[in-house]
């Protein structure tokens, strides 16, 4: 089996070579600009040095940008999560028909355009908008909320805009799980909550990771989301990079931001990763 | 018995809870897309909802846009060729390394699908910075390579996944029973894992037309794209166009989407 599978790799493995050359020529060496282009001293970029990260770190306003940026993603994580577990529970386990159904509406909004989803939303949380209509009408506001502009509204809308990454993983691991576990679970008297949360919960820690990193990288570097919906009073990195970038001309501090940025990200990413093999491996033990 | 009506609450709070939640966030992702439907019907000069009355005038307004109509060809222009780019590179890549428990192959899988999870936003940047670096100019070509880098990724992975259920057995058979390797690969290989590719060539191009972060960078003026036009619409002056093109834009979704899962089975290669 195993030499089977070797012997039609080792005929393979040049044709891996027309990409792995696209991505040496146009995605590392422009990430190798990026990082070179972060460690000149000016904008003008003539003297090397650690200027622009000094900036981009020890500057208490742009620190504050990042760990905004980093827990807002942490906040768009939480709500998908609570709100795509169970959904990702129920279509595991309707009848073929129905998932089919629920999948479809799962698998829509991940195709319809990101622009078009936020300019949706920009309708329902408006000063006019679906939500202060309902809510004026209703009684329960005396004057229109400010919904729009605000951080809430931005994590309710990357909840909803990137929650198909959480629930497909998730539905993936929940369908593999012997149904046998939790029926077992039960006849031994374990109650519903408690084999949900003894049984399928840890036995799908899996797909909640994946769907947490998917998301959680997603909602952090949401440039149109986090612009449309929070405003330019509400400033995240990639709205910092871009201004920097583009406005300010100042490429070199763009390029540190970036690099920064990045960098926690993947941090955060692998941590989590870290975390969810701890987790497996004593839940296993 | 207390015990009996203990479980029968636990069982039945459970459900309440789930089943709650679940309808909670059908409603949540589905609502959006109502609303946008029914704003595109509005008769009035502003967006309203619910709107004072129904009209198709701002359907009328989009066949007189050519600003949009020329960054929607733009747009379709660059997803066809990023995405028919990604499909060959993108085989040809998986047939490699999907097959291959050998370091590099780890190595260069990693490598090939981490634009899924950098920041699309910083590559946008380098690669601007790099093209100007090099002295090109930008053009639909620049930003075509800039897509193929984000799009790929989509198509390895469900080619990846889909030659794992291939059987090494068939290629074997074929191979022994005298089948040269080209041979092999139209007749077995290819049909089995067709609908792989279909699905990933198929995310690729929805993934490329709608692509921001790179395209912010990579295109300008002249090579304007349909998600970057629309963003400065609605940046901009909220107008009702911006509602009629998200409707036109949700309906072909639908119909691609209806059209991708029949020919290759689209929701399978999603997960």
């Amino acid at each position: 089996m195993t030499e089977r599978a070797g012997a039609g790799a080792r005929g393979e493995w040049w044709l891996a070579l027309p990409l792995a050359a696209v991505f040496a020529g146009f995605f590392l060496a422009p990430l190798g600009v990026l990082a070179v282009v972060s460690l000149f001293a000016e904008p003008e970029m003539v003297t090397f040095g650690l200027r622009q990260y000094r900036v981009v770190l020890g500057d208490t306003f742009n620190l504050r940008t990042l760990s905004d940026t980093l827990l807002l993603g942490a906040k768009a994580t939480v709500l998908c999560l609570v709100l795509g577990y169970p959904l990702a529970w129920v279509t595991a386990r309707v009848r073929p028909r129905l998932r089919a159904l629920l999948l479809f509406v799962v698998i829509l909004p991940i195709l319809t355009s990101v622009v078009v989803r936020t300019f949706a939303w920009i309708v329902i949380l408006g000063r006019q908008g679906v939500l202060n209509k309902a809510a004026l009408a209703l009684g329960l506001a005396e004057e229109p909320l400010r919904l729009l502009f605000s951080e809430v509204g931005v994590v309710v809308v990357l909840a909803q805009v990137q929650m198909p990454l959480m629930v497909l993983p998730l539905v993936t691991t929940l369908q593999k799980i012997d149904p046998n576990l939790a029926d077992a679970s039960l006849a031994l008297g374990a109650g519903r909550w408690r084999t949900f949360r003894r049984v399928v919960v840890p036995l799908s820690l899996p797909g909640i990771v994946a769907g947490c990193i998917l998301v959680y990288a997603a909602a952090a570097t949401a440039f149109i989301t986090q612009t449309l919906i929070g405003g330019a009073r509400l400033l995240y990195m990639p709205l910092f990079i871009y201004q920097q970038a583009t406005g300010a001309q100042n490429w070199p501090l763009a390029a540190a931001a970036a690099v920064v940025f990045m960098a926690s990200v993947l941090l955060v990413v692998s941590l989590f990763n870290l975390l969810g093999r701890t987790r497996r491996a004593r839940t296993y033990a | 018995m207390p015990e009996r009506a203990r479980l029968d609450f636990d069982a039945w709070s459970f459900r309440l809870v789930m089943g709650g939640l679940t309808a909670v966030t059908v409603f949540f992702l589905l609502f959006p897309t109502v609303i946008v439907i029914l704003t595109s019907f509005t008769a009035s000069e502003s967006l309203k909802f619910p709107p004072d009355g129904y009209s198709l005038r701002w359907y009328a307004a989009l066949l007189g846009a050519d600003q949009m109509r020329r960054a929607a060809w733009n747009s379709l222009e660059v997803a066809v060729m990023a995405t028919a780019a990604s499909v060959a590179l993108g085989t040809a890549g998986a047939l490699a390394i999907g097959r291959s428990r050998a370091w590099w192959a780890h190595a260069l899988d990693s490598l090939f699908m981490s634009p899924l999870l950098l920041p699309g936003l910083a590559f946008g940047f380098a690669a601007l910075m790099y093209v100007s670096l090099l002295g090109v100019e930008l053009s639909l070509a620049t930003l075509t390579v800039g897509h193929i880098v984000v799009c790929v990724p989509f198509v390895l992975r469900t080619t990846i996944a889909s030659l794992a259920q291939l059987d090494p057995a068939l290629l074997d058979s074929s191979a022994s029973l005298g089948a040269s390797p080209l041979f092999t690969f139209r007749r077995v290989t290819l049909p089995m894992i067709g609908r792989g590719i279909g699905a990933g060539a198929f995310i690729a191009f929805m993934a490329s037309f709608d692509n921001i972060p790179v395209s912010l960078f990579l295109s300008d003026a002249r090579t304007e794209v349909l998600p970057i036009h629309l963003w400065q619409i609605i940046d901009t002056h909220l107008d009702v166009r911006a509602a009629s093109v998200s409707a036109v834009l949700i309906v072909l979704t639908l119909l691609l989407m209806l059209v991708a899962e029949r020919l290759a089975g689209l929701s399978r290669h999603l997960r």
